[in-house]
């Protein structure tokens, strides 16, 4: 492989319609950047490494013969490369990023500046205990929160997202049932449901069942009562749910589940709309995720890493994975790893601890837990009450704001919680909801959550979340509008946006049909055609 | 409430545009009786960041950190000197916070930079291609051996006794709910691993053999034979990396037949960070890729014909597939696999290849000067810069009696194999680039006491 000697490589030629060319295919401050495999080279490095003195190996004759293909930068070129790249982001430190149900709220640096504390950052996870009492104080302090803002007995902070938090809460649920002999089949899961479940009851070896919403956009009680019995093991409900709503009829629901021997798993992943408000231990609710970077700001950081503590119930306490949290009776928070477990289980839970083992390496997200427990202590008790309650208040005015010109199919039936939904109904034929989304990309924002929840048409799910001011909502209702109106018009131009963008609208199709998953050199993809 | 910016005059407005005459009747469909009037009970009220950061300053000062002291602990996690632009860029807000790239026109930075990831996994791995990465080491093995029973349409997997047992202890786990059969032991304190014993096993209910290369003990090799006995009986390898550094100086498990390589990338342009987040890596073949879990970004073109990326194949995944999908994971650890990225674009080949080769040397001088302390020996033939020893005392409270020494030397087999008495002697030392002279002369030391 040789480096690129021109340091660039410019994708297509400008546009016959009167667009400015450059040579190198940059526009002003919105730069194109090569791939690394083009600018690098195998004998280039960033580091500066010392010579290691020459003495026999002793790799069991497994010496590497071949190159690898890792082209490497000088430390000058990675910094540029990486900074560049990055212009091309879209980032909640940019402005407002209303992706419903998603939760995209001010990162604080502090949180940033407390994680890289040396305590923290740097300690192995295998360190001999006594050499990481500080680390295993923040694991229980911040379990200590979680218990005591939802209302549960154990939480299990090993999860490492939010759908791994909804697999270990199904386990829990089925080491409980099986403890007790039961074999159970079915999870019930409302249409409204995150994708996540569905595909995490099928993972956990259970057969998945649909339960219809109501035309409220709630569960159907009676359809759901009506399918409960002695081959349901769970139902996961969402709540507040994926239509914005709050489900009023919740402890009904956990009432009829626990009445035919079932457990109630929810979908934490809308905490945040709730938090100070309502427990969900209150509501019945036997285990719920809480997504770290939803509820408590953990950087989503372009797709992770997340971090999914699991609240768990009296009921499912005793069972679950290692090393996990409990409170006893006494109300002191332990830590338990494999060793101790027999011990405290002897000693708090009458012997019955029936943990269903491990779920990852090592003891979880600890990076995101100090984030985390930052964060909660910025806010304190007072202060997540005010979260939840500016969350709902912005939403709602959103939802106030545009329901003449955006269809709110629920507007009707109250108010709604963190995030306000509306349709396509009423736009033009041939304008699409992907439509709109592309066109508020050219007014400086990231589209809504689209197409989702499925139960509603074309749908925009719009979530500002409580980090955003008065000003930033009237400006975003300001373009929305203004869109909206174009969408009900039949604006063709809708169909080109966006156009600002660093990139057009991109061929999926394209990328599906013909996977290109890998840089190949130019010579070999010829050679492939 | 800094992070709060709505005055109460804005509320009141807001509330006055709405209609609603209170705040709480926007929660009015939570039922009266479990709507909390106060703020919750036992909990602090909000802080401020001066507060706030000296109380996180007095956890962190409990830790004996790594980088303090004369440091020796492996066993999945490793600590290597991370570049200063690495956490530089990744601290950049338009990476930081970040969404997953729904809308490629506005993530084309977390696009490339994923492509790139990609592309340097398969090709460490001697791959054909990678996902943009999971949960962690462990995770990925696990998915590994669902993807392995879904392509062979068997549930039965040879576990070598070699495997990091937290990984065995997660995969484990898992096969109880779902159906599958693993097939493990434990190691034996020898430099021999159980490659006989895997091929012995292997037979036409066999979906996977999975291997650990190096071993959790540090040994080093070779896959071929069993990679040759799997596929005789149609059965995949597949191979775990928890160290990928050690890749720049031995062959790739993909060039010695390996079917699906995963691992844990921590190694590189990740800290220690007390086990987490890590980086899950999963490569594999292409005629597999179809079945592989986790987020795929590919190469395409915009209205305009020029190059862009998209997350692709996404009829795999749970958003589409629901309860058919090929996971249930909905995220990939994004960030670290840019730190990963970025600290591997600044090693390039050459500093790979140097790194692995100090690392190598070092582990080599330190495992000659242990196994010259009277009573302590070396157990390994091979190996890349992790190796066990045996002590003539059960290594769990040596390592106790080292830390009041102020040395962290090494994981006694003891704290990962609680129950196996055999093992109870054996101490794994990891000697990394940050080993210096002094802290090798300080290892020594303390362990020729602690033996004694």
């Amino acid at each position: 492989m040789t480096a690129n000697p021109a340091g660039w490589r410019p994708t297509a030629p400008a546009n016959e319609e009167g667009e400015a060319r450059t040579v190198t295919g940059n526009r002003a401050l919105m730069l194109e950047e090569a791939l690394l495999f083009e600018i690098g080279g195998l004998d280039q490095t960033g580091v500066d490494i010392v010579e290691a003195p020459q003495r026999p190996t002793r790799l069991g004759g497994l010496e590497r013969n071949r190159e690898i293909g890792l082209p490497g930068l000088s430390e000058p070129e990675a910094v540029r490369h990486y900074t560049r790249l990055s212009r091309q982001n879209y980032a909640i430190d940019l402005g407002l990023f209303p992706l419903g149900s998603c939760t995209m709220k001010h990162n604080p640096r502090l949180n940033e500046k407390v994680a890289r504390m040396p305590g923290f950052a740097d300690v192995h996870p295998l360190q001999p205990r006594e050499t990481v009492q500080g680390a295993l104080e923040v694991i229980n302090e911040l379990a200590f929160w979680l218990i005591d803002l939802t209302g549960m007995h154990g939480v299990a902070m090993s999860p490492k997202a939010g759908a791994h938090g909804e697999l270990c809460g199904l386990l829990c649920i089925r080491a409980a049932l099986e403890a007790r002999g039961d074999k159970r089949e079915v999870v019930l899961v409302p249409e409204s449901a995150h994708g996540t479940n569905p595909a995490t009851a099928a993972f956990a070896g259970y057969r998945v069942e649909n339960i219809p919403a109501n035309s409220a956009g709630r569960v159907d009680l009676d359809a759901l009562k009506a399918r409960l019995g002695p081959d349901v093991a769970a139902v996961m409900i969402t709540n507040p749910n994926t239509c914005g709503l709050f489900e009023p009829d919740m402890k009904a629901i956990s009432d009829a589940v626990h009445a035919a021997g079932g457990f109630v798993y929810c979908d934490g992943a809308n905490f945040n709309a709730i938090v100070g408000k309502v427990r969900p231990g209150d509501l019945g609710i036997d285990a719920m995720h809480i997504n770290l970077h939803k509820t408590f700001s953990t950087p989503h950081g372009g797709g992770g890493p997340g971090s999914g503590p699991v609240v768990l119930s009296e009921a499912l306490a005793p069972f679950g994975p290692l090393p996990y949290t409990a409170r006893t009776a006494d109300g002191v928070v332990h830590l338990i790893e494999e060793e101790q477990a027999d011990e405290f289980s002897q000693t708090h839970f009458d012997g019955k601890v029936q943990s269903f083992g491990r779920m990852v390496a090592f003891h979880g997200q600890m990076g995101m837990f100090t984030r985390a427990l930052t964060y909660i202590l910025s806010h304190g008790a007072d202060g997540l009450k005010q979260v939840a309650e500016d969350a709902v208040l912005n939403a709602n005015y959103i939802l106030r704001s545009l329901e003449d010109v955006l269809d709110a199919p629920f507007a009707a039936s109250g108010p709604c919680m963190h995030e306000a939904i509306f349709s396509d109904k009423g736009f033009a034929e041939g304008v699409s909801t992907l439509d709109l989304a592309k066109a508020l990309i050219d007014e400086g924002y990231h589209p809504m959550t689209m197409y989702f929840p499925l139960v509603v048409h074309g749908a925009m799910l719009v979530e500002p979340t409580e980090t955003e001011s008065k000003a930033t909502l009237d400006q975003f209702i300001a373009a929305l509008r203004s869109i909206a109106e174009r969408a009900r018009a039949g604006d063709p131009t809708l169909k080109a946006a966006p156009i600002y963008a660093p990139r057009r609208r991109l061929d999926e199709t394209l990328a599906a049909r013909k996977p290109v998953l890998t840089y190949q050199e130019p010579s070999q993809a010829e050679a492939a055609e | 409430m800094r992070y709060l910016p709505l005055s109460d005059a804005d509320r009141g407005e807001m509330l006055r545009v709405i209609g609603a005459s209170s705040v709480d009747e926007l929660f009015r469909d939570v039922p009266e009786e479990v709507r909390l009037s106060g703020p919750v009970e036992g909990l602090p009220m909000h802080a401020s960041e001066m507060a706030v950061e000296r109380h996180m300053a007095a956890r962190s000062r409990k830790n004996m950190v790594a980088g303090d002291v004369p440091f020796f602990l492996g066993c999945g996690a490793y600590k290597h000197h991370i570049p200063a632009s690495v956490d530089h860029l990744i601290q950049r807000g338009e990476y930081l916070t970040s969404y997953t790239p729904y809308q490629p026109e506005i993530a084309q930075g977390t696009l490339q930079m994923l492509f790139e990831f990609q592309t340097q996994v398969a090709r460490l791995y001697g791959c054909d291609v990678a996902n943009a990465s999971m949960y962690d080491g462990s995770t990925a093995m696990w998915e590994a051996i669902g993807m392995a029973a879904r392509i062979t349409r068997r549930k039965r997997s040879i576990v070598s006794s070699g495997v990091h047992p937290h990984y065995v202890s997660v995969a484990t786990t898992m096969a109880k709910f779902t159906g599958d059969f693993l097939d493990t032991s434990l190691p034996e304190l020898t430099a021999e691993t159980d490659a006989e014993r895997l091929i012995a096993a292997i037979d036409d209910s066999t979906s996977a053999v999975v291997v650990q290369y190096p071993d959790i003990l540090g040994r080093v090799t070779d896959l071929t034979p069993i990679a040759e006995a799997a596929h005789a009986a149609g059965a995949l390898l597949i191979a775990v990396v928890t160290e990928p550094v050690a890749l720049g100086l031995i062959r790739s498990p993909g060039e010695m037949g390996a079917d699906i390589v995963v691992g844990e990338g921590q190694s590189i342009g990740v800290g220690l960070q007390f086990g987490g987040p890590y980086v899950g890596l999963f490569a594999t073949r292409d005629k597999y890729v179809r079945q592989m879990p986790g987020r795929l970004t590919g190469e395409t073109v915009d209205a305009e014909g020029k190059r862009g990326f998209v997350l692709t194949l996404s009829t795999r995944e749970q958003h589409i597939r629901r309860e058919k999908a090929t996971s249930n994971i909905c995220t990939n650890s994004g960030l670290c696999a840019l730190a990963f990225t970025i600290h591997m674009s600044l090693l390039g080949e050459k500093g790979l290849r140097q790194l692995a080769s100090l690392n190598h040397a070092r582990a080599c001088d330190v495992a000659e000067r242990l196994a010259a302390i009277p009573g302590v020996e070396l157990v390994n033939d091979s190996f890349f810069n992790e190796f066990t020893i045996k002590l003539p005392v059960e290594a769990r409270p040596a390592v106790h009696a080292m830390v009041e020494k102020g040395v962290l030397g090494g994981v006694s087999l003891g704290r990962l194999y609680p129950n196996a008495a055999a093992l109870q002697n054996g101490l794994v030392i990891a000697v990394t680039e940050t080993a210096t002279d002094e802290d090798i002369a300080a290892l020594e030391a303390a362990l020729k006491e602690v033996v004694r």
